[in-house]
């Protein structure tokens, strides 16, 4: 036998099919129904958000990211994130912003991919309200003409959108200044007022079943959100139910879906530990609802995630598991 | 018993045994030349007792146990000793050997012997046959056997737990024993319960493997309290502290033996090679071993002579394919890789994988994304994602604080990492660096 010519690695020599550019492309790839109802929704707008979020979030990472940074897929990600959080009409060039704060001071900043504390996607929403309070909260109508454009998409940076939107009030807007609730089916569907993703509650559902049964994402936080927001506002509910909004309600409103599935679920600020997962998330619903009921904002999904954030460290800290054979450790000392 | 039949965490790699599965034992004939490392097992390595130009037969001592803790090595061929010297051993290293080249037209009898019968004998006779015949624990560790049978006089052993696991993808070695071996393993066991004193054993198989549990089942004795237990299919099963778990629900304490919660573990080939002891009188000096790999052209069970070179056992199972690329002594989860195609297989040398490019290739390393795939995967409940950063600043002091002892470097946190952080590798490393910064230190 001739010599063949050997490796030596260490073990283990097999590897599993995971890997992280295929976890953060699967995430992309399950977002394709939801962008794919936007735009059915909000038309061409729909479209033009994305691509500008998602551009201002690649380019920056290509620009200020580790070299050949963008092939694992998690600039695309927070860039079509960010857009989805964001009205139809929104103008171009702040999204465009937004996805580049998301990315520059939500994550390089901090390092890069895996060293953020706070969900990218979010931190750029949270600039953009803080910038752009109006034009964040101009909701288009749905059910206009659908190649319509919603909004300013195209005004031009620093000057005020010329064109005159026609805009609807969102169902949590309607029922915190209003008190006005909205019929469930429709907020199922997604056909009302909202941002691009927060409307359609199934198919983000769908995206997030597909994730999970493949464990690209911890189905316990979802889980622990939603099952805490209805315990919550299920409570309050039956106290008041005049006063406060019904917990199907609160569950199928707003950004709660998108946030619960896709953005307190970012692997890299999330809880590493299951039993974490489950605080983290239950705390996120605590305070969705606080925010909804009590707050000054008809929405507190990305806040409550923001917060929960910042604790993450501390909960992975406090929930790691006990090391095998170890049962008395902590009581010997 | 209390056990779930499975441990918590672990990982599902695909198990790529049915190469071999069910592909009979064969014997291969005795190759040219056999080499004979002299540490072969576990504990201090066997002191020499022939020299250059001497003739031995099948079967006779040429090195004696140094201590309680070691065991004699047999030729295991009849031949001529031509050198003595520095030869490639299976860990890498190079390690003093005898080379034996083989008798031609030898009839490869071993000289006529006693065998012991081993009703007659006390434990410590058993331990002493044991020891002679130059046993150990065939499913890797090579653990001298006999002193798996004298556990010491304080420890309370109320059951003798089989393992029959064989968790590591492609090896079959322990499944073909079982399946075509039943009564010798059977017989080890009640070599063993009778030495250890204890009335009760549990053989525990992983479900892949229902022609070797359907074998242990049939062939239970009538007299003895033992039982078959299958065990859900998830790696690692056979590490002895995840077996006990599955079995008993017991845990083995922290840098504790079984025995501390009063388990005697064995693998099944060792065993079998405890009652061909009794049965044969001979000492170990063959073994099964599975030789396979998408690399194998013709992947087999083989009953080798210990010492067959790598080479000569490759070339008996047809040779390898062209996209060779890594040839491992066991399996693939913690097997380890071999550069010198004359290495001989040992004792301890369960089987021969060889991987090909589709299994060995080279991955790029993603920053960590905190998916705690680790985490879920890790069978001791450790941290892999915070060692494998503490690995990377050189903190090995913080990672002894961590737990890194607890680590059996399964490899299951590399296997899921999917960012291909070499995690199970660095902590290898991080424990080789410690091991010598202790030794400088004392």
């Amino acid at each position: 036998m001739s010599e063949p010519r050997l490796d030596l690695t260490a073990s283990p020599h097999i590897k599993g099919p995971d890997s992280t550019p295929r976890i953060m492309w699967s995430v992309v790839a399950s977002l394709v129904p939801v962008i794919g109802a936007a735009t059915w929704l909000f038309g061409p707008s729909a479209l033009l958000v994305l691509f500008a979020s998602s551009a201002g979030a690649v380019a920056t990472e290509r620009l200020f990211g580790a070299r050949n940074s963008l092939g694992d897929g998690s600039a695309a990600i927070t860039g079509l994130l960010l857009g989805l959080t964001l009205p139809a009409g929104f103008p171009m060039w702040m999204a465009f912003v937004g996805g580049a704060f998301g990315i520059g001071f939500g994550k390089l900043i901090f390092g890069g991919l895996g060293q953020n504390v706070f969900n990218p996607a979010l931190v750029g929403r949270a600039f953009l309200q803080a910038a752009f309070p109006t034009a964040i909260t101009t909701w288009p109508a749905a059910g206009q003409a659908w190649g319509a454009l919603r909004g300013g998409n195209f005004a031009l940076p620093f000057m005020s959108a010329g064109v005159d939107a026609v805009t609807e009030a969102t169902p949590l807007n309607l029922m915190k200044f209003d008190h006005q609730p909205t019929e469930l089916l429709r907020l199922a569907l997604g056909n009302t007022g909202g941002s691009l993703g927060e409307t359609s509650a199934v198919l983000i559902l769908l995206g997030g079943l597909f994730l999970a049964s493949r464990r690209y994402l911890n189905w316990r936080v979802p889980a622990s959100i939603l099952a805490s927001v209805a315990v919550f506002a299920g409570a309050l509910w039956s106290i008041d139910p005049a006063r406060y909004p019904s917990p199907l309600f609160m569950l199928l409103s707003g950004g709660l879906m998108l946030g619960a599935i896709y953005m307190a679920t970012d692997m890299v600020t999330s809880p590493t530990t299951n039993r974490g997962a489950w605080i983290f998330g239950t705390g996120i619903g605590l305070l969705v609802v606080l925010i909804r009921v009590w707050g000054g904002l008809p929405e507190g999904v990305m806040y409550a995630i923001l917060l929960m954030n910042a604790l993450v460290p501390f909960i992975d800290r406090a929930t790691q598991p006990r090391v095998f054979g170890t049962r008395t450790a902590k009581a010997a000392g | 018993m209390s056990g779930r039949a499975a441990f918590r965490h672990g990982v599902h790699p695909p198990d790529s045994k049915e190469l071999t599965a069910h592909v009979a034992i064969r014997r291969m004939p005795f190759p040219e030349e056999i080499v004979l490392p002299l540490r072969q097992h576990a504990g201090k390595p066997a002191k020499l007792l022939v020299g250059k130009g001497d003739r031995v037969e099948r079967g006779d001592k040429i090195a004696e146990a140094d201590g309680f803790v070691s065991v004699p090595i047999h030729a295991s061929a009849a031949g001529v000793v031509t050198d003595i010297g520095w030869w490639p051993h299976p860990d890498g290293s190079m390690a003093e050997a005898v080379r034996i080249r083989v008798e031609k037209y030898s009839p490869q009898v071993p000289r006529p012997r006693l065998v012991p019968e081993w009703k007659g004998l006390s434990p410590a006779q058993v331990v002493q046959a044991v020891q002679a015949a130059g046993v150990v624990g065939l499913g890797g560790a090579a653990f001298p056997a006999h002193v798996k049978l004298s556990p010491p006089k304080d420890a309370e052993i109320d059951f003798l737990l089989v393992n029959g696991a064989e968790c590591e993808p492609y090896l079959t070695t322990d499944h073909r024993t079982m399946a075509e071996y039943p009564e010798r393993v059977q017989f080890g066991i009640r070599i063993m319960m009778h030495t250890l004193g204890v009335s009760r054993a549990v053989i525990g198989i992983e479900k892949n493997k229902p022609d070797a549990i359907e074998a242990l089942r049939r062939t239970l004795p009538a007299d003895l309290d033992v039982t078959v237990l299958p065990l859900t299919v998830k790696y690692p099963q056979g590490a002895e502290k995840m077996l006990i778990k599955a079995v008993t629900g017991r845990e083995v304490p922290s840098g504790k033996l079984p025995m501390h919660v009063g388990a005697i573990v064995q693998n099944v080939a060792s065993l079998a090679a405890i009652a061909e002891v009794f049965e044969t009188g001979l000492p170990l000096i063959e073994r099964i071993v599975t030789i396979t790999g998408p690399a194998v052209r013709k992947p087999s069970n083989l009953i080798v002579p210990v010492g067959t070179k790598l080479r000569d056992a490759l070339d008996f199972c047809g040779g390898l394919t062209d996209d060779v690329v890594e040839i491992l002594f066991g399996g693939p989860m913690m097997g380890l890789p071999q550069s010198d195609l004359d290495t001989p297989l040992i004792k301890g040398t369960t089987g021969v994988v060889v991987l090909n490019e589709a299994q060995s290739k080279p991955r790029v390393t993603y920053p960590c994304i905190r998916c705690g795939h680790c985490l879920d995967a890790c069978p001791v409940f450790l941290h892999p994602s915070k060692l494998g950063q503490l690995a990377q600043a050189g903190r090995y002091e913080d990672m002894e604080a961590s737990n890194l002892a607890d680590c059996m470097l399964c490899g299951a946190c590399s296997y899921v990492c999917p960012s291909n952080i070499p995690l199970s590798q660095m902590f290898a490393l991080s424990k080789n660096l410690l091991k010598k910064q202790k030794v400088k230190a004392a």
